[in-house]
């Protein structure tokens, strides 16, 4: 792990301020952000263990948890909630059978909240990995889901 | 510069905020966040003003140019403030009547301020699980209101950076990372956060039931020491004026409360200095390891260890007076009592959290038996004291008792920066130059800035030495010396800003201005001291003679001496 993070903290080098773009990088590389791994990043990036945590837990695309091999980010800022983001929620949580944070048993999926994704117009909206879904109805859910 | 607060024309200067030229024409603007120097971030919004053409601002961090004009007050301002007083409110638990910072709260106070009556929003305060990970300190995570001062004292007075702010939103809150404790992180315990916080989210593990209760044991003998800062001032609890030296009342108050002994932290003093003074002197002789490092301040040797751990050498391994005064009690006073160690307690009264860590040091024990078993903050003390109803000004004088209360005045300066450094010149100049000091005072090591640095003539030797308080002044004087560029002999380091006066059990709140008082209470008392040299204690001459042997010797290295470990920096 050591060896990865230097490579990336070594990368970034340029960067005025890399910590977030190394926080990516390691996260992409390894999958999360382990306390072991924050540790080192601190160290190579000569910042305050606490900082470099505070970061990582303040933006929602970070994760300090393993995660499931898909993460399904469902938007929690108003738009989305004035639109009905509990329903799809709450449906999200029965169907997968878990909560806010969690992972199925199968270790497929992982449910997260997510700050504004910036697709208002198309409220209420989840992200799974890199893909946004929007418009979402409970019909249209399971059909998402269906594709991983 | 000219600007206008609340219609009336007043004089400002380039760089100042809002908020501080108010404060000189007498306008207080309330604030909640702002820490002067340390902490101005305008995040708890309580002190908005309006400022015309710019609407409404946080006064904190706004600041003045010429011609501004700037209204403090207004149905308007004051519904905002209440509104962002109520907001913060909503989310910390109302338990005033049973919470020990009551009265002494920045966020009741301003609640009594502003006039507020009612929160008008839903109580949720997070229910979190305390941090008691640490014998020093406890978060509560409920309390806080997320002001960031702890962060900013952290980061900037004591350069440890172990607390940020983590998660977000309703989530946030501020710890030592991710689901760390502080005891797993590099925190030091100097408990200056507790000083900063504006209510009761940071406060010192309580241990007073623990003394109650060997108070209670007939068959335990209790042996109570008070360390010099204590007495200059625990009146301040008792609404005496700061630096107030009350040290015979101090006594007489804790024989009422039980303790069979009531000894002094200042005579271990002069027995540290007597030790230190002798390792100093070899080290200069022998070539080091240079400079030697005190060792008395808990917080600084957990800094070391942790962040600094190369030069651990250069420690003096001398224990901190606190721990030689355990290991004597259970040896050499036990054995001239006739008591076994086992059955003495032995309880310390503290300027300080992180002796409650450096009592439960492993390396602190001498045949198993532990130097100290039980440390109290000044405030603990104020705390059993009020239980038991003590009016402590109308108390008679008590006196410390023989042998381990006899003591010198070298010894009480130990509680103020500068005062360890000073207390072992007097001695090891007489030492080396074989005459007697004219003048006491080495006033070239008083003071209060961060770091000093004084030449002083050793029958032809210069000696260097710097004295450091706040550990945020460390790195700088360590990375001169490592890098060659400083010459040192002998380095004071007291973790606390001011030293032990500042500690982090000493009242709330310990301002810079009340620093100052508690020092100046302390060179009074050594002024009016018979003896001022720690190497005339009689008592420890004594006990050389009869007990210890030599000095540095196998005995007393074996009762008086320690060693240090290497901790992780993250
Ligand atoms: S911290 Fe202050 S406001 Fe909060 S419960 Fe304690 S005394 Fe009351
Ligand atoms: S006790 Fe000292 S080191 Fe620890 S968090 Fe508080 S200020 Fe920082
Ligand atoms: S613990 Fe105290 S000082 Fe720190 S952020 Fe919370 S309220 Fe402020
Ligand atoms: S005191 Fe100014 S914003 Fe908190």
């Amino acid at each position: 792990m050591e060896a990865t993070i230097e490579e990336i903290t070594k990368a970034l080098d340029s960067e005025r301020t890399p910590l977030i773009s190394v926080l990516h990088a390691v996260q992409a590389e390894l999958g999360y952000l382990s306390t072991e791994g924050l540790k080192i990043v601190a160290k190579k990036l000569d910042i305050p263990l606490s900082k470099v945590y505070g970061v990582a837990t303040f933006y929602t695309l970070l994760d300090t948890e393993e995660k499931g091999e898909n993460v399904i980010r469902l938007c929690e800022s108003a738009p989305c909630h004035i639109k009905g983001a509990t329903n799809i929620l709450t449906e999200l949580q029965d169907k997968l059978d878990i909560d806010v944070g969690e992972t199925t048993d199968d270790n497929k999926f992982s449910l997260e909240m997510t700050s504004c994704l910036g697709i208002c117009a198309v409220a209420p909206a989840i992200m799974i990995n890199g893909t946004v879904y929007g418009n979402l109805t409970s019909k249209k859910l399971d059909s998402i889901l269906d594709r991983y | 510069m000219e600007i206008i607060i609340d219609g009336q024309k007043c004089e400002a200067e380039a760089g100042q905020t809002v908020l501080e030229a108010a404060q000189q024409i007498g306008i207080k603007i309330p604030t909640l966040c702002y820490l002067k120097e340390v902490n101005e971030i305008g995040a708890c919004r309580i002190c908005i003003v309006e400022i015309e053409g710019k609407g409404y601002q946080t006064a904190c961090t706004f600041p003045v140019s010429e011609g501004l004009r700037i209204k403090t007050t207004s149905p308007e301002i004051r519904r905002l403030r209440k509104l962002n007083l109520e907001l913060i409110l909503a989310n910390h638990p109302q338990d005033c009547l049973k919470c020990e910072r009551s009265t002494n709260c920045e966020l009741q106070s301003l609640s009594k301020e502003l006039g507020v009556e009612k929160v008008r929003f839903a109580q949720d305060s997070g229910g979190y699980k305390l941090d008691q990970s640490t014998p020093s300190i406890v978060r509560d995570y409920n309390k806080c209101i997320k002001c960031r001062r702890c962060v900013s004292v952290c980061e900037k007075v004591q350069g440890v950076k172990a607390l940020y702010p983590n998660q977000r939103s309703f989530k946030a809150i501020i710890s030592p990372g991710y689901k760390q404790e502080l005891k797993d992180v590099s925190c030091v315990l100097c408990g200056q956060c507790i000083h900063a916080c504006p209510v009761a989210a940071i406060k010192e593990k309580d241990d007073t039931e623990r003394v109650w209760q060997v108070l209670n044991d007939e068959n335990k003998h209790v042996v109570l020491q008070i360390a010099p800062a204590v007495r200059v001032a625990l009146g301040e609890e008792f609404e005496l004026p700061p630096g107030t030296p009350i040290t015979e009342k101090i006594v007489t108050a804790c024989r009422r409360l039980g303790f069979d002994k009531i000894f002094d932290t200042v005579f271990s003093a002069d027995l540290t200095i007597v030790e230190e003074g002798h390792e100093l002197l070899a080290r200069l002789k022998n070539d080091g390891p240079l400079p030697l490092f005190t060792s008395c301040s808990p917080g600084w040797i957990k800094y070391i260890e942790h962040f600094h751990s190369d030069l651990l050498d250069h420690l003096s391994s001398c224990k901190s007076p606190q721990q030689m005064f355990g290991a004597l009690a259970k040896s050499y006073y036990a054995e001239t009592e006739g008591i076994e160690p086992e059955n003495i307690v032995v309880v310390s009264i503290m300027p300080c959290t992180a002796k409650k860590f450096e009592a439960t040091r492993e390396e602190m024990e001498v045949n198993g038996n532990r130097d100290i078993d039980i440390v109290l903050t000044t405030r603990e003390l104020a705390r059993m004291l009020r239980v038991c109803g003590v009016d402590l000004m109308k108390l008679p004088a008590g006196e410390f008792d023989a042998p381990l209360g006899i003591t010198t005045g070298a010894g009480d300066i130990f509680g103020i920066t500068g005062g360890v450094m000073e207390a072992a010149l007097r001695t090891v100049y007489e030492e080396v130059t074989e005459n007697e000091l004219e003048k006491l005072e080495f006033n070239q090591v008083r003071g209060f800035e961060g770091v000093r640095e004084a030449s002083i003539d050793l029958a032809g030797q210069e000696v260097n030495v710097a004295i450091i308080n706040g550990l945020g002044n460390v790195d700088e004087v360590l990375t001169a010396i490592k890098e060659g560029e400083k010459e040192y002999h002998f380095v004071e380091v007291m973790s606390c800003p001011g030293g032990c006066i500042g500690g982090g059990g000493q009242p709330i709140p310990t301002t810079e201005e009340i620093i100052v008082q508690r020092g100046k209470g302390l060179y009074d008392i050594d002024q009016a001291k018979e003896i001022r040299k720690s190497h005339e204690n009689p008592i420890i001459k004594e006990i050389y003679k009869d007990y210890l042997g030599e000095i540095g010797g196998q005995k007393a290295h074996n009762l008086l001496h320690t060693t240090y470990q290497e901790r992780d920096q993250y």
